[in-house]
């Protein structure tokens, strides 16, 4: 072996591929023992949910539960939807929509944060985007920090009416699930 | 493994039949009976042994509880209840298990600081050190991942809060930290199959854990135990035979160590949880303040010190993986900080820094608590990264004994008859 060290033979051919053979053949042995921690097909099959939005009257909010997180649905008033509007978008800490309803790069406008026509309703998923607790704001007598929107008690995130982050150390505005009205009073998520 | 001889010497027939076959009872005479301990040692050194009962506790008890557990997201709650009320002696093994891990924590970090003190990571140790990170690494993801278990609000919350600090990823791939996330939930939110994986890992890890306490072990025994004047064994007066007289020292150390477990698993069993945790899980209702248990809690304050999210994650890590490269920050010639003056007192300060960043992560986050949390943070880290390499190069060390026998006896002490006596005083 030792004098032809420099000239492969056939038996180092052979090793080489048979041992590239095996690394192969152990990471694709890998895949489905990775692959089973990923959402399975149950809750896969959760995707969606229809929601009645006849009883929640101007000024209140509800939870629903969509894929296992909070959804708030909030009514907003007039004052609210106009507070959201006069806040210019270019002094946001995350200037993007972070609606899945618009284009990814959309700006984080309170009319590309809502759908067209329902611009009342404000519907987000409860979700702080630091890291992941329920903010408050959602029943009577929560704290709505400095913005009249949610506060998340956890670290100290203030989101605006529109759902927007102001003040506090979350990146992103909370995100907008896919929804879409199929009545004047009843949408669908996902 | 050590470099000393074997003279161990078979008694019975049946005893050189199986040395010539498995030398199993040589192993344990030569590593546990006549291994050469420094005559110097303190109490500090009781703590390896102390943190091997550890490890035998948490295992026990946990394998038992394992017996009566349901993981799963509609039982487990309700099982830690029946566990504490129905099952016989619950009452004794459930607080045994979770007493036991702060027990753990409280030994492993005394244990540690005792190493950065003495300077038990400079060379030959390296490899000794960094096993022992890799095992507070692995205990950190036990205990995390075992605190889920009761399935109360604090398990539910810390498991969601912790997770989401992989989607921090999102900021340097899109995407890619939420897709670890959800691989890690097995959903799109913490649900009952994360409780059940987190289950089967935090029953994986211990095994890992004890493979790397062999490990570890097996390095210690290889260079030998450091001790409190950081000088090498040289001559036969240096050294007393681990058993009795090591093995004796570990006893007194682990029964203090038992009377301090023994008064919170009995009488405080749940003062280092927290009363949360009695509520069950609601993932629609965040607790007002989430705190980590009490070993965590500095680690939580460098986290929350940092404004960006990404940050935050980086330098938490960071605080922990600093400690695998201090063996080559640190550049001083002598091993013990007793023979350090100058060193001496920033390693004091950065006690005193450890436990200000554990009181501060269990404030909420908000001033003046956040700007105190930024400078012992600035500080932890200057510590080991400008502090270590520059005192070590500009510190003149105290005159070090000339040799272990002189450290205890004093100068000129070790001549003549006390060589033989140490090793067999019976005989003095």
């Amino acid at each position: 072996m030792s004098s032809h060290a420099e000239e492969p033979n056939r038996r180092d051919f052979i090793v080489l591929a048979g041992s590239a053979f095996a690394a192969v053949g152990a990471a694709i042995s890998l895949w489905p023992f990775i692959q089973q921690m990923n959402p399975d097909s149950s809750a896969l099959a959760l995707a969606s949910v229809e929601v009645d939005l006849s009883p929640v009257a101007s000024g209140q909010a509800i939870t629903v539960m969509w894929r296992g997180k909070p959804v708030f649905i909030r009514n907003r008033t007039e004052e609210e939807v106009k507070a959201a509007k006069d806040f210019p978008v270019a002094d946001l800490p995350d200037e993007v929509a972070r609606n899945a309803n618009v284009a990814a790069d959309a700006t984080a406008t309170d009319e590309n944060r809502t759908l067209p026509g329902h611009e009342n309703w404000l519907i987000a998923i409860g979700i702080c985007t630091h890291l992941g607790c329920i903010p408050k704001g959602q029943k009577i007598g929560d704290e709505r920090g400095d913005f009249g929107g949610w506060f998340c008690p956890c670290h100290g995130s203030h989101y605006d009416t529109a759902g927007r982050i102001r003040k506090g150390p979350a990146p992103r505005n909370l995100d907008i699930p896919p929804y879409a009205f199929v009545s004047d009073t009843q949408i669908k998520i996902g | 493994m050590s470099s000393h001889e074997s003279n161990y010497q078979p008694t019975t027939r049946f005893g050189k039949w199986l040395d010539e076959r498995l030398p199993v009872n040589r192993l344990v005479y030569d590593q546990l009976v006549a291994f050469p301990t420094p005559r110097n040692l303190n109490y500090l050194w009781t703590f390896g042994g102390i943190l091997a009962l550890c490890l035998v506790v948490q295992l026990i008890t946990g394998i038992v509880l394992a017996m009566h557990y349901q993981p799963s997201g509609e039982e487990a709650f309700n099982s830690l209840d029946h566990i504490r009320r129905n099952v016989n002696y619950g009452w004794l093994i459930q607080p045994m298990h979770a007493v036991g891990a702060s027990m753990f924590f409280l030994a492993a970090y005394i244990h540690l600081f005792r190493g950065l003190y003495y300077g038990s990571y400079k060379a030959p140790r390296e490899i000794l050190w960094i096993l022992g990170v890799f095992i507070i690494l692995a205990m950190m993801a036990t205990a995390f991942m075992g605190y889920s278990l009761p399935w109360g609000q604090m398990s539910f919350w810390a498991v969601t809060v912790i997770t989401n600090l992989f989607s921090s990823l999102d900021s340097i791939i899109p995407g890619m930290g939420t897709a670890i996330v959800e691989w890690l939930w097995g959903g799109y939110s913490v649900s009952g199959t994360t409780l059940n994986r987190f289950f089967s890992l935090h029953y994986l890890l211990p095994f890992v854990i004890a493979g790397l306490v062999i490990l570890h072990i097996w390095a210690l025994h290889v260079v030998g135990q450091n001790n409190p004047a950081g000088l090498d064994i040289k001559s036969d007066s240096d050294w007393v035979p681990m058993y009795p007289y090591a093995v004796s020292k570990d006893v007194v150390g682990m029964f203090a160590f038992l009377l301090i477990f023994a008064w919170f698993m009995f009488f405080l069993p749940d003062y280092l949880g927290h009363a949360d945790n009695f509520v069950e899980a609601d993932p629609l209702v965040t607790p007002p303040h989430i705190v980590p248990e009490w070993y965590f809690l500095p680690f939580y304050a460098i986290l929350r010190a940092i404004p960006s999210k990404l940050g935050g994650v980086i330098a938490m890590f960071s605080s922990i993986l600093v400690l695998v490269f201090i063996p080559w920050l640190d550049t001083a010639r002598v091993r013990s900080a007793k023979y350090r003056p100058i060193f001496k007192w920033f390693f004091w300060l950065f006690v005193i820094t450890c436990i200000a960043l554990g009181y501060l992560g269990a404030l909420p986050a908000e001033e003046p608590y956040v700007t105190y949390a930024r400078l012992f943070t600035a500080y932890y880290f200057a510590f080991f990264l400008i502090i270590m390499p520059i005192v070590g190069i500009i510190e003149t060390p105290k005159k070090l004994p000339g040799s272990i026998t002189e450290d205890v006896l004093g100068p000129g002490g070790g001549k003549g008859a006390s060589a033989g006596a140490a090793a067999a005083p019976e005989k003095r």
